[in-house]
C-alpha cells in the first residue's frame, strides 16, 4: 500500500515537471521559427506585460475593497518610483493594517 | 582567454537583481510550505517539487489537490494549463538567447520563472544582457523559494493565520508591483485594457486557470492589430 502511494506522489511531481520543463523550452525552440518582424513582434513585445496584467486581474477583483485599494496604491508606487520592493511592501502593509482595524 | 568573468559578473548582477523580489517569493512560499505540511507532503517530497518543478502558481494548485489517492493525470493537466504562459515567456525570451547552443538553452531554460524573466526582460530593454544575468535571477528565486516553503513547512504553526498578516495578498502585490515596470505609456492603455478585460471574462467562463493565456494574448493582439504610432511597419 505504502509502495503504491509513494509512486503516485513522484508520478505527479514528474509528471508536473516534465510538463512545466516542455513549455519552458517549447517556447524556446518555438519562437527561433517565427518572423521577427512587424505584427508578430508588436505581439510577442506587448506579452510579458499583458500576460502578467492577467494574472493578477481575477485576483486583485476578489481581493475586495481593501484589496483594491492596496492593488492601486501598489500599481501607483511601482509607476511613479519604479522600485518594485517598496510597492510590494506597500500593498501588503496596506491589507495587512487594514485586516488588523477590521476591515 | 577570460570569458568566464562577464558571465560571473552577469550571473552575479542577476542574482542581486532579484533579491528583493525573492523575500516575497519565499513569503508566499513559506505559504505554500504550510498548506503542503497539512496535506501531508514531506519535506523533502517538497524540496523535489520545488527543484522539478518550480513554479509558484502551479505548486499551489498540485498542492490544493493533493487528496490520495492522487489524481495524477488531473494535477498534471491543471499544471499544464496553469503553465501554458511558459510557451510565451521560452518565446519572448527568445532574442535573449541569440547565438547560444543547444545544449546552453536546456539547461538556462530550466530555472525560468516569472519573477527572474520579468527582471531580466526589463533590464534587457536597457542594457546588454545575457542568459547569465537570467541564470542568476533563477538561482537567486530558486533559493529563496526553497528557504520559503521549507521554513513554512517546518514551522507550520508559528504561522497559525498566514491570511491576517497579509500574506494571502502578497501574490497579488508582487505582480501588481512587477507589471507596472512593464508600462511603456499610452500605447499600452489599449492592449492592457484589452488583457484585464479578457482576463476577468474568461476567469468567469473557463475552468482554471485559461484566463491567464486569454487575457495575455487578448492583450498582445490589440497591440499587434491597433493602429499603432510607432509601429513602422504597414
Amino acid at each position: 500500500m505504502h509502495n503504491t502511494a509513494d509512486t503516485l506522489v513522484w508520478l505527479t511531481i514528474f509528471g508536473a515537471a516534465a510538463v512545466t520543463y516542455g513549455l519552458r523550452i517549447g517556447g524556446l525552440l518555438l519562437a527561433s521559427k517565427l518572423p521577427k518582424t512587424g505584427r508578430f513582434k508588436r505581439f510577442m513585445d506587448a506579452l510579458p506585460g499583458t500576460i502578467l496584467l492577467s494574472l493578477i486581474v481575477p485576483a486583485a477583483l476578489a481581493a475586495g475593497p481593501l484589496g483594491w485599494i492596496a492593488t492601486l496604491c501598489t500599481a501607483l508606487c511601482s509607476l511613479k518610483t519604479g522600485n518594485i520592493f517598496l510597492s510590494m511592501v506597500v500593498g501588503i502593509v496596506l491589507v495587512a493594517v487594514g485586516r488588523g482595524y477590521g476591515f | 582567454m577570460n570569458s568566464r568573468s562577464p558571465q560571473l559578473r552577469d550571473l552575479r548582477a542577476g542574482f542581486a537583481a532579484n533579491l528583493v523580489v525573492s523575500l516575497s517569493v519565499g513569503a508566499y512560499g513559506s505559504v505554500l510550505g504550510l498548506m503542503a505540511a497539512q496535506k501531508g507532503l514531506t519535506w523533502y517530497q517538497l524540496l523535489v517539487m520545488n527543484l522539478s518543478v518550480f513554479a509558484g502558481s502551479a505548486q499551489f494548485v498540485m498542492v490544493d489537490m493533493w487528496v490520495p489517492p492522487l489524481p495524477v493525470a488531473e494535477i498534471v493537466l491543471a499544471v499544464l494549463v496553469i503553465n501554458m504562459r511558459y510557451l510565451l515567456i521560452g518565446a519572448s525570451l527568445n532574442p535573449l538567447f541569440q547565438d547560444t547552443r543547444l545544449g546552453h538553452k536546456f539547461v538556462f531554460m530550466h530555472l525560468v520563472a516569472d519573477e527572474n524573466w520579468a527582471m531580466t526582460m526589463a533590464r534587457f530593454h536597457k542594457a546588454p544582457t545575457t542568459t547569465w544575468f537570467l541564470l542568476g535571477g533563477g538561482l537567486c528565486v530558486q533559493s529563496a523559494w526553497c528557504l520559503g516553503t521549507l521554513s513554512g513547512h517546518g514551522l507550520g504553526a508559528v504561522i497559525a493565520n498566514p491570511e491576517r498578516y497579509g500574506l494571502d495578498f502578497s501574490f497579488v502585490a508582487v505582480f501588481t508591483a512587477l507589471v507596472f515596470s512593464f508600462w511603456k505609456g499610452r500605447r499600452d492603455i489599449l492592449p492592457w485594457l484589452a488583457a484585464a478585460v479578457g482576463a476577468a471574462i474568461a476567469e468567469t467562463l473557463l475552468p482554471g486557470k485559461w484566463y491567464i493565456i486569454c487575457g495575455g494574448i487578448a492583450g498582445a493582439l490589440t497591440a499587434a492589430f491597433a493602429p499603432g504610432k510607432d509601429g513602422g511597419d504597414a
